[in-house]
């Protein structure tokens, strides 16, 4: 799996960062979305999946 | 035999989202999503912001490319109206004659602007729902310097108002609240936003509109009443010709008074109940294989012990991924021999589930961000801390029969925000929320 975002679309919700905090966290100052690993282990894939699912701003794109 | 499809009605976020899940959840039968607009799936928070202020296009709205909706494998009918629901049947029909009996359907069919009486058919009069909507106000707002009155002055009419004045036009906003978005978010918030619209120089008004004044068919003014009659939303109208005593002049305006459930073309079918929305179990249910998603959905929230609809981008996606589970979930056990359904499975059946979310929704007003979890209306108590009133930084906390059930954060941090989440994750007593909320606030 490997992950990218359109970072500036986000609006800092931090949906992202509930479901799968080990691979996204967020900006201090403006809480826009960081990614941590862009190539997840397996056991990151169905919060990653979820995460891209949820995200009120279509920031997130999985690659399988 | 072959399964007979699933479909989706609504091809917006809750729909898109719905589809997405019932394909991640191992549907690989027929799969069809309807959607009345001929654009392909667009996200509509950015329409009264990114979009109409001109730093997007409508390409940027897309909420999947074209190789993730082709990988759904989606009969994808759009510029399709669903017209009827059989609901016995599950049977649909389309506005080109169609009718399509269905294993199950969801609908997110969202809801539509409302408008006033006199406002059809003059030029220069907006609503702001859809990407058609958004690209002909910002058609009209070409330039600078032009007349626009915003009739209503919840979260859309705000948002509106601070892209316009960015953009340099004449902006007056009237609703018949005196203070803005007070009904979604308390007093005290809502006058820390109306300094703020002010300071950007927004005219704020307190009236009902009365009618509208229009030469040669295009608007040229508002027309107020001197006193706000109660009813419609807040908001009445005589319609154009009628009434009024202050005018506004505008050669716009944009009417942001609400919206009301597309359930029109579910008709009146009994087993439905459609008033305010397609009312739901707590599993997103409205009847046996039929759900419902999104901005149209009414259900009974489980924590909350009483139906509710949202109109957040949040829920959409939240509720569209919900009702896809528990449809499938409800079809699996259905599955009598010969329907199929299983040889169109792959998996194992999801387990039905509650909807129970947290809810969730944000608005950017100037270089303000509002970011509120739980329940902020219909509130009988609320405690807003102002951290610093220039910098439009504040806390509030609401609360309904002596429990918090919803906070707001205004200009906070993120990760103070994400710990205001847990506060009110479930509705606490109000003196412990109040403490939670001092200590997920007190650094910075
Ligand atoms: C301008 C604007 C700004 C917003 N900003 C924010 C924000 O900042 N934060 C936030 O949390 N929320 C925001 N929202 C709300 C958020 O966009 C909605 O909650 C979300 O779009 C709801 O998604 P939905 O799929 O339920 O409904 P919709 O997006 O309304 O989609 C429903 C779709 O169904 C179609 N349809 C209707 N009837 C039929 C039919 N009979 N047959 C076929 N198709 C049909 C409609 O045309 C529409 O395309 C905003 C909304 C708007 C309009
Ligand atoms: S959920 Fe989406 S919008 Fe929210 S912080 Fe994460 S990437 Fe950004």
């Amino acid at each position: 799996m490997k992950i990218t975002l359109d970072a500036d679309k986000c609006c800092a919700a931090g949906q992202c960062v509930l479901v799968a905090p080990e691979v996204f966290d967020q900006r201090d100052e403006d809480g826009i979305v960081v990614l941590l690993d862009a190539e997840p282990p397996a056991d990151q894939h169905e919060a990653v999946r979820e995460a891209a699912a949820i995200c009120p701003a279509a920031v997130i794109e999985v690659h399988e | 035999m072959t399964a007979r499809p699933l479909a989706v009605v609504g091809a917006s976020a809750a729909g898109l989202a719905a589809a997405e899940a019932l394909r991640r959840l191992g549907w690989r039968g027929p799969l069809t999503l309807i959607g009345d607009e001929p654009h392909l799936p667009y996200d509509r928070p950015p329409l009264s912001k990114q979009l109409l202020h001109g730093t997007w296009e409508p390409e940027r709205l897309l909420l999947r490319g074209k190789d993730q909706l082709d990988a759904l494998a989606l009969d994808l009918r759009l510029g399709t109206r669903a017209t009827g629901l059989d609901a016995a049947t599950r049977t649909l029909t389309l506005d080109n004659g169609e009718t399509l009996a269905c294993a199950g359907v969801i609908i997110a069919t969202g809801v539509a602007a409302r408008t006033l009486p006199g406002a059809e058919g003059l030029t220069g009069v907006h609503t702001l729902r859809t990407l058609d909507d958004a690209l002909a106000l910002r058609a009209r707002l070409t330039g600078t310097g032009h007349r626009l009155v915003i009739v209503g002055n919840g979260v859309l009419g705000c948002e509106a108002a601070a892209v316009a004045r960015e953009l340099g036009h004449d902006v007056t906003l009237v609703g018949v609240e005196p203070i803005p978005m007070a009904a979604a978010v308390g007093t005290e918030i809502g006058e820390l936003l109306a300094e703020e619209h002010r300071a950007h120089g927004v005219t704020l008004h307190t009236a009902a509109v009365a009618g509208f004044d229009a030469s040669g068919g295009a608007v040229t003014g508002v027309r107020l009443a001197n006193e706000g009659p109660p009813g419609n939303g807040g908001v009445a109208a005589g319609g154009a010709g009628t009434g009024g005593s202050t005018r506004l002049p505008a050669d716009t305006v944009l009417l942001a008074i609400g919206s009301t459930p597309a359930v029109g073309w579910l008709g009146d079918d009994p087993v439905l109940d459609t008033s305010d929305g397609l009312r739901c179990d707590a599993y997103c249910g409205a009847a046996p294989g039929i759900y419902a998603a999104g901005d149209v959905a009414r259900w009974e929230h489980p924590v909350h012990g009483r139906p509710v609809r949202f109109e957040h981008r949040m829920n959409a996606s939240e509720q569209g991924m919900a009702a896809a589970r528990n449809m499938l979930a409800e079809l699996a056990a259905a599955d009598a021999a010969g329907s199929a359904f299983a040889d169109a499975f792959e998996g194992a059946p999801p387990e039905r589930r509650p909807f129970a979310p947290v809810p969730y929704f944000w608005s950017d007003q100037y270089a303000v961000k509002l970011q509120a979890y739980g329940l902020t209306t219909g509130a009988d108590r609320v405690e807003t801390t102002v951290l610093d009133r220039a910098g439009c930084r504040a806390v509030a906390l609401y609360g309904r029969d002596g429990h918090a059930v919803g906070v707001l954060a205004a200009g906070l941090p993120p990760r103070q925000v994400r710990g205001l989440r847990a506060v009110i994750a479930a509705p606490v007593p109000w003196e412990e929320a109040r403490e939670r909320v001092r200590a997920a606030t007190a650094a910075g």
